[in-house]
C-alpha cells in the first residue's frame, strides 16, 4: 500500500501582499509556504505510514524552486518526491493541472490498495477544484471535507464535513480524499528528517517523461489546453474612510447613536 | 488531438441552476442563484431552467418557478435522496449533454464544490471557483468594473461589446485580487456561487403555478455508486444566520483577555438591535465561535445593514466578507488598524469599555424615539 499526497507551493496570503500596478501579484516580494491543508493531507499519510509502514509520496506541479519545499516534506517523513515542471505545463487551469497530475500519478502508479490524497483547497486560488478533477481523471472514487477517515482492508470510512453537519461515506481503495485542517495537526521535520531527507529520491517528471499518457495531449495542458482563462484582473478600490470619531466616551456613542437613528440605520 | 462535444458553442442554450436539496428541503442559497440566473437568461434572451435532483421532490418544482425558472427537470430517483458525487455526477452529465445549457450554475457549498469539479472534468469544460458577480452583457459588465475596479477607464471602453461570454468574476489571493474567468471555448460554462451573495427574486405565485416539469428518466443501479452514505448526521446546534442578518455584530482577537465578556457585550448589542453574532477568523480558529460564526474570505460573505468590528483588526480576509456592509462600526485600540479604512465610523478604544457604551446609547436612542 502507499499514499501518494498532492501538494502545491502557494504564496503566503495572510502576510502582506504586494500588488503591482498593473494588477497583478507581486509574488518576489512573497514568501512561500507549503499550501496548509496540503499538510493535512501530508500528516494523514505520515500517520498512515506510523501505522501500517506504507509508503508516502509526495508530488507537487510548480516551477523547479518547489523541491525545496518537497525536500521539506521528506523531512517530515514521505519517502519519496516528484517535482512535475515543464515550461509545457505553465498557464494550466485547474482542469489542465488535474490532468497532468493525474498522468504523474499514473506514472508513480496506483495499485488497489493505494489512497491519494490532497488538501481541500490552495490558499492562492481557493478553488478546491483540482482535486475532484484528479478523481475523475483517474476514474476513482473521491470524499472531499474529510474531517476523519480509516481503512480497513480495503474499506475506507471517511466523515466528510458539511456546513450543518456530517456524512459518514464508505468507499473503498483506490480514492482520493481531499483533507481539511480538522482531520489532524501536523508534525514538524525531525532533525534526523532533516538529516535524511537529500538522500531520499526525488524524481522531476517533465513533458516528455508525460507525453505518452493519454491524458496529456496539447489541447489539455498548459495555457492552450485550460478550458477557462483569466479576462480581466483587477484590485477592488478601498472602501472611501469613514470618519474617526472623536473620544470614546458616552458622549461620542451617544452622538453616533443619534446619527444612526436618523438614518434609519438603528 | 481530442474531439471534445463541448466544443460546437452554437449547440448550447439556456441557462441552469442546479438546485441542491439536503432531506428533501431546497437550500436557501438556490434562490438566489435563481434570481441571479434569471438575469443572465433575460440578458441572454433564453430559458432559466433548474434542475433538481432527489427522491419524492417535485413538490419543489413550483418553488422554483415562484423564484424565476421557466423550467424545472426533475430527476427522481432512490438512489439520488441523499447527495452523492457518483450518482449526481452521472445524471447531470448524462442529461447536461442531451440538453447542452450554454450556462450552468452550482452554489460553492460543500456539495456544490464537491460535485463541479467532477463534473466539469468529464463535460471538458471550464469551471470558475465561487464566483461573487456574473455577467454576460458588456455594458453591464463594464457598468460593474467602474464601480469595482481600479482599471483605467480606457481599458473598460475598449472592451468588445458583441462578447457574450459569461464574465465569471472572483476573489483570489485571499481577496487581494479580483479575476475574471472566462471559458470561451467550451460549453457549458459553469460557476460554483458564493452563498449570501446575490439576491433571490421577488416570489411570483402565478410563475410558479406556470412553470413547465420534464421528468429525466435515470438510469443509475447501485454498480455505479463507488460511495455509499452509511448516516447524515445534522448537528444539533442552531446554525447562526449570518448571510440573512440586519445587524452583525463581530468579534476578534480584540477579545483575547476576557472571552467571556467580550462575547457577552456582543450578544447583548446583537440582541437590542436585532442582529446576531459572527467573528473573524482568529476568533473561529481559537474556538471561541463555532466556525458558523466566522466572516470573511474563507467564512460567509455578509452585507448587512448595519455591521459592528469589535476588536477585529481587519485582515484583508475579513474585509472580504463585510466591506459591503451599509453601514460599519469599528472599536479598536488600534488607531492604525486596516479595518477603519472600511469603516464609515471608527472609535479608537477599548472594547470592553465602548461595547456597554453603545449598548446603553442605542438603549436611548430608541426610547427616545
Amino acid at each position: 500500500m502507499k499514499a501518494i499526497v498532492c501538494v502545491k507551493q502557494v504564496p503566503d496570503t495572510s502576510g502582506k501582499v504586494a500588488v503591482n500596478p498593473d494588477g497583478t501579484l507581486n509574488r518576489a516580494s512573497m514568501q512561500t509556504i507549503t499550501n496548509p491543508d496540503d499538510l493535512n493531507a501530508v500528516e494523514a499519510a505520515l500517520q498512515l505510514k506510523d501505522a501500517t509502514g506504507c509508503k508516502v509520496v509526495v508530488v507537487t506541479m510548480g516551477p523547479p524552486p518547489a523541491e525545496g519545499m518537497l525536500r521539506e516534506l521528506l523531512a517530515m517523513g514521505a519517502d519519496e518526491a516528484v517535482l512535475v515542471s515543464s515550461r509545457e505545463f505553465g498557464g494550466s487551469d485547474t482542469y489542465a493541472t488535474s490532468q497532468i497530475l493525474a498522468a504523474a500519478i499514473n506514472k508513480i502508479g496506483i495499485e488497489d490498495e493505494d489512497i491519494v490524497l490532497c488538501g481541500r483547497q490552495a490558499i492562492d486560488g481557493d478553488t478546491a477544484q483540482v482535486g475532484s478533477q484528479i478523481a475523475e481523471k483517474l476514474e476513482i472514487p473521491q470524499v472531499s471535507y474529510a474531517a476523519d477517515f480509516k481503512i480497513e482492508g480495503g474499506k475506507v470510512t471517511v466523515k466528510r464535513m458539511l456546513e450543518d453537519g456530517y456524512m459518514t461515506i464508505q468507499t473503498s481503495t483506490p480514492c482520493l480524499l481531499t483533507c481539511i485542517k480538522e482531520l489532524n495537526a501536523p508534525r514538524y521535520m525531525s532533525l534526523s528528517g532533516i538529516m535524511d531527507c537529500y538522500a531520499k529520491p526525488l524524481s522531476v517528471y517533465d513533458y516528455n517523461t508525460l507525453k505518452d499518457d493519454p491524458l496529456i495531449e496539447p489541447d489539455t495542458i498548459g495555457l492552450k489546453g485550460s478550458p477557462t482563462n483569466i479576462f480581466k484582473s483587477f484590485t477592488p478600490p478601498q472602501k472611501g474612510k469613514g470618519k474617526m470619531l472623536e473620544g470614546a466616551d458616552k458622549a461620542t456613542c451617544e452622538s453616533l447613536a443619534a446619527e444612526l437613528l436618523t438614518k434609519h440605520i438603528i | 488531438m481530442a474531439e471534445f462535444n463541448s466544443t460546437k458553442l452554437e449547440d448550447f442554450s439556456g441557462v441552469w441552476v442546479f438546485c441542491e436539496q439536503r432531506q428533501g428541503k431546497l437550500q436557501p442559497t438556490v434562490l438566489e442563484l435563481l434570481g441571479e440566473g434569471r438575469k443572465l437568461a433575460n440578458d441572454l434572451n433564453t430559458e432559466l431552467c433548474g434542475l433538481l435532483l432527489g427522491k419524492d421532490v417535485d413538490g419543489i418544482a413550483k418553488e422554483l418557478g415562484a423564484y424565476g425558472a421557466d423550467k424545472v427537470y426533475v430527476a427522481d430517483d432512490a438512489l439520488l435522496e441523499t447527495y452523492t458525487t457518483d450518482a449526481y455526477a452521472k445524471v447531470i452529465c448524462d442529461i447536461v449533454a442531451d440538453k447542452k445549457p450554454e450556462i450552468m450554475l452550482i452554489a460553492a457549498t460543500n456539495i456544490g464544490r464537491d460535485l463541479g469539479p467532477r463534473c466539469a472534468a468529464r463535460l471538458h469544460t471550464g469551471l470558475t471557483a465561487d464566483c461573487t458577480h456574473l455577467d454576460v452583457d458588456v455594458d453591464k459588465y463594464a457598468d460593474f468594473l467602474r464601480e469595482a475596479s481600479t482599471l483605467p477607464a480606457a481599458q473598460i471602453d475598449a472592451l468588445n461589446r458583441a462578447d457574450r461570454n459569461l464574465k465569471m468574476t472572483r476573489p483570489a489571493f485571499g481577496g487581494h485580487l479580483m479575476a475574471t474567468i472566462i471559458c470561451p471555448r467550451f460549453r457549458p460554462q459553469i460557476a460554483t456561487v458564493r452563498p449570501g451573495v446575490f439576491k433571490k427574486g421577488e416570489y411570483d405565485e402565478a410563475k410558479g403555478n406556470a412553470v413547465a416539469v420534464e421528468k429525466i428518466a435515470v438510469s443509475l443501479s447501485e454498480a455505479d455508486l463507488e460511495t455509499k452514505v452509511l448516516e447524515v448526521v445534522k448537528e444539533a446546534k442552531e446554525l447562526v444566520d449570518l448571510a440573512g442578518a440586519d445587524v452583525v455584530v463581530s468579534v476578534g482577537r480584540g477579545i483575547s483577555k476576557d472571552v467571556a465578556a467580550g462575547i457577552k457585550i456582543a450578544e447583548d448589542l446583537a440582541a437590542e438591535l436585532g442582529g446576531v453574532v459572527g467573528g473573524s477568523r482568529a476568533a473561529t480558529d481559537a474556538g471561541w465561535l463555532t466556525a458558523d460564526h466566522q466572516v470573511g474570505q474563507t467564512g460567509k460573505t455578509v452585507h448587512p445593514r448595519l455591521y459592528i468590528a469589535l476588536g477585529i483588526s481587519g485582515a484583508i480576509q475579513h474585509k472580504a466578507g463585510m466591506q459591503d456592509s451599509e453601514c460599519i462600526i469599528a472599536v479598536n485600540k488600534a488607531d492604525s488598524a486596516p479595518i477603519f479604512d472600511v469603516a464609515d465610523y471608527g472609535i479608537c478604544g477599548d472594547l470592553f469599555k465602548v461595547g456597554p457604551m453603545l449598548l446603553d446609547a442605542f438603549k436611548a436612542a430608541k426610547a427616545g424615539k
